[in-house]
């Protein structure tokens, strides 16, 4: 692995008597979304607020590059901060500014550029982030999400190459928490960014992690992608994540991974070794060209539906259900051959198609701009045997995914 | 026995001390005293700041707003107070002048008290209340509420964004407002003493003519910026550090910074207008 872009060396925090941070040990590495999860008040912002400067450690070094900042010229400091926003919790809008004051505060403040150009910048992250109606409201005029967007136009705007988020989704509802994830991950690939979040929507943000970063007890106890923290054995894992997943409403309504996990061991332990079920994947195609052509709450809505109508289906029969990527959604039929189980999603596909596709269109099509758009929906089946791997089978089904479902929208409908 | 300080001093297990001593009076002065000095010099750095950061670029266009909150829209009451000050000086300097048969004097009083001493400590009172207490809120305000943080994250100084300009505008729009002050204020003298109670015209602007010299009115226009960099410096410092109170948080501690603010401001007004009389007398 590379060398970390920043890194904690024994950090320690304190407040008066409270030790916020204790010997806090972390790295985070360039290019990658890095999520630090952990209870309220566990001291995730402070973290944050260490990278960004506002606070100083009383103890420890904090890396840049592998230079300590404590160390480092104040011009060479200032260059190495300036290339990294700050998204916070409460958005932080200038409340006597407008939306479009608010996202070129930056451009005017720190830059030279010309106002034409100043005002094609801030348009085009309007544009982007769905504000265009918004854009000479002030931020108390605004819905929550609004305020959000608005105010991650503005830690967009001088195309910085850290952005850290300080809780970018709280107070918004399923559909909206993951319009916001979705946003930042769609950015992040397309400015190549390092993004850091701090954020309580687990399962939700394990989809657009590369790395996840456990705070229990004043110390990070993980550090490691989202599939290496399933299979972590620390008391972390019980009460932080078991307490976060109960409070979530997950956006599909289906079980996160850790429950289906733990229901899929329940249930096959019950099963002879060579019992056999049965496996669908289903997907849908070029998630993020849609989002960008229907919007990311649109986006977030058909994939709600779609979770929903399966959950709904597959139930009925003893099936169960995870969302495993943004766009992926896996169902367990335990008791069925997979004969049985082709018969089944054929019942789904003809239902899927009559009732719940003509819905999504009418959702998804009203929100479309621009050129038309194909929302294509995938199925693929295979079956495995209690006792074996679970992941070999999902591949498996994966590569069998076939269409099942498709909506055009035509441009401009 | 009478000089064993620690007499009624118990010491508990943990070390912490418990009872009291008669020294703690003392001690606790002593406190209030190193925090004033603190504040003070806490507040010197800053003003040096700001007035630093008032020379970068980009701040004209803010300056020219913060003259029109604090100097423009103060306009109307500096100018309704001025002119029932300068009323009620010609009514009362009629009437005591007019038993030594010096009621010519009438104009000059009324001029010069305005010019010296009300003029500019009234209009500083009175921006301190009208616009000193929204400066205050407002920054207050934007501490709270991360706004000042936001700033500093957007790598934009928050010292040169939102104190600069309302310093150098309340060093430019408290002059302005004194000149004003005055000039109503010897208006008012006027119609009281002249429309209402009969005094010659002529008598009341010759004797404002002859006894007033430059050096007055400069005099005064140096006290009212003595006052404006008080006034702003105090206002911007207590909602700037709003969130550093040690006797409450949040919404309560802009209320108090405001509070403190206004009162600070009033009692450093009256203050520093003997000091700088003294010094210019």
């Amino acid at each position: 692995m590379d060398a970390p872009l920043i890194e904690f060396q024994n950090v320690t925090k304190r407040f008066g008597d409270k030790t916020v941070l204790d010997r806090v040990n972390l790295q985070i590495y360039e290019g990658q979304v890095t999520t630090i999860i952990g209870l309220s008040g566990a001291g995730k912002s402070v973290i944050l607020k260490h990278i960004i400067g506002l606070i100083q450690p009383d103890e420890g070094v904090i890396l840049f590059r592998g230079q300590p900042i404590s160390g480092t010229k104040k011009s060479v400091l200032d260059a190495s901060l300036a290339r990294i926003s700050y998204m916070f919790q409460q958005n932080a809008l200038f409340d006597s500014l407008t939306v479009y004051d608010n996202i070129a505060l930056p451009l005017r403040e720190t830059t030279n550029l010309k106002k034409t150009e100043i005002h094609r910048r801030v348009m085009a992250r309007v544009k982007q982030t769905e504000l265009t109606e918004a854009v000479g409201k002030y931020p108390s005029e605004l819905s929550g999400g609004m305020q959000k967007r608005a105010a991650l136009a503005r830690a967009l705007i001088t195309d910085p190459q850290i952005v850290l988020f300080d809780e970018p989704t709280t107070g918004q509802d399923p559909v909206r928490k993951n319009a916001i994830l979705s946003m930042i991950a769609q950015y992040q690939r397309k400015f190549n960014f390092t993004a850091i979040l701090v954020s309580h929507e687990i399962p939700d943000v394990y989809f657009i992690s590369n790395r996840i970063l456990a705070l229990y007890n004043r110390q990070i106890v993980f550090q490691g992608t989202p599939e290496e923290l399933e299979s972590f054995d620390h008391p972390f894992m019980d009460e932080v994540i078991g307490s976060l997943e109960a409070l979530q409403k997950e956006l599909t309504g289906l079980y996160s991974r850790r429950q289906f996990k733990i229901l899929n061991h329940v249930q096959m332990k019950r099963r002879s070794q060579k019992d056999p079920y049965c496996l669908v994947v289903f997907g849908l195609q070029e998630l993020h060209a849609i989002m960008s052509r229907v919007g990311y709450d649109t986006a977030q809505e058909v994939l709600s539906t779609m979770g929903l109508y399966i959950d709904k289906h597959f139930s009925a029969i003893g099936g169960f259900s995870t969302r495993r990527s943004t766009n992926e959604i896996i169902t367990m039929v335990p008791y069925s051959s997979l004969a049985e189980t082709e018969g089944i999603v054929n019942d789904f596909v003809r239902d899927f198609n009559a009732y719940m596709v003509p819905r999504i269109g009418e959702t998804a099509c009203r929100s479309a701009s621009g050129a038309s758009v194909d929302l294509v929906i995938l199925a693929g089946i295979a079956e495995g045997q209690a006792q074996g791997d679970i992941d070999s089978v999902i591949l498996l089904a994966r590569s069998q995914q076939k269409e099942i479902g498709r909506l055009s929208c035509a441009a401009g409908e | 026995m009478a000089f064993d300080a620690t007499i009624r001093t118990q010491y508990n297990n943990n070390g912490t001390r418990e009872g009291w001593s008669w020294l703690d009076p003392f001690a606790a002065i002593g406190r209030m005293v190193i925090g004033w000095v603190n504040n003070l010099g806490a507040a010197a750095i800053f003003l040096a700041l700001a007035l630093w950061q008032a020379f970068r670029r980009k701040q004209f266009s803010k300056i020219i707003q913060q003259i029109y909150f604090i100097g423009a829209r103060s306009l109307t009451i500096i100018m309704l107070v001025s002119l029932f000050t300068g009323m009620v000086l010609g009514l009362q300097a009629y009437h005591a002048l007019t038993q030594f048969g010096a009621e010519g004097a009438v104009g000059s009083l009324v001029a010069l008290s305005l010019i010296m001493e009300l003029g500019p400590v009234l209009t500083a009172i009175m921006i301190t209340a009208r616009a000193g207490s929204a400066i205050a809120a407002e920054i207050g305000i934007q501490r709270i509420s991360e706004q000042i943080d936001a700033l500093q994250t957007m790598h934009i100084n928050p010292i040169r964004y939102i104190v600069s300009p309302k310093i150098i505008a309340a060093i430019i729009s408290f002059p302005l407002l004194t000149a004003v002050a005055d000039l109503v204020g010897i208006f008012g003298g006027y119609l009281s003493a002249v429309m209402l109670l009969g005094l010659n015209a002529g008598v009341y602007w010759h004797s404002t003519q002859v006894y007033v010299v430059l050096a007055d009115v400069t005099n005064g226009f140096v006290k009212s910026i003595v006052f404006a960099v008080l006034v702003a410096t105090v206002c911007c410092y207590q909602g700037y550090f709003a969130h550093m109170r040690r006797d409450s948080h949040g919404a309560q501690a802009v209320g108090l910074a405001t509070t403190s603010a206004v009162v600070i401001s009033c009692v450093l007004i009256l203050v520093s207008d003997y000091v700088v009389t003294s010094l210019l007398i």
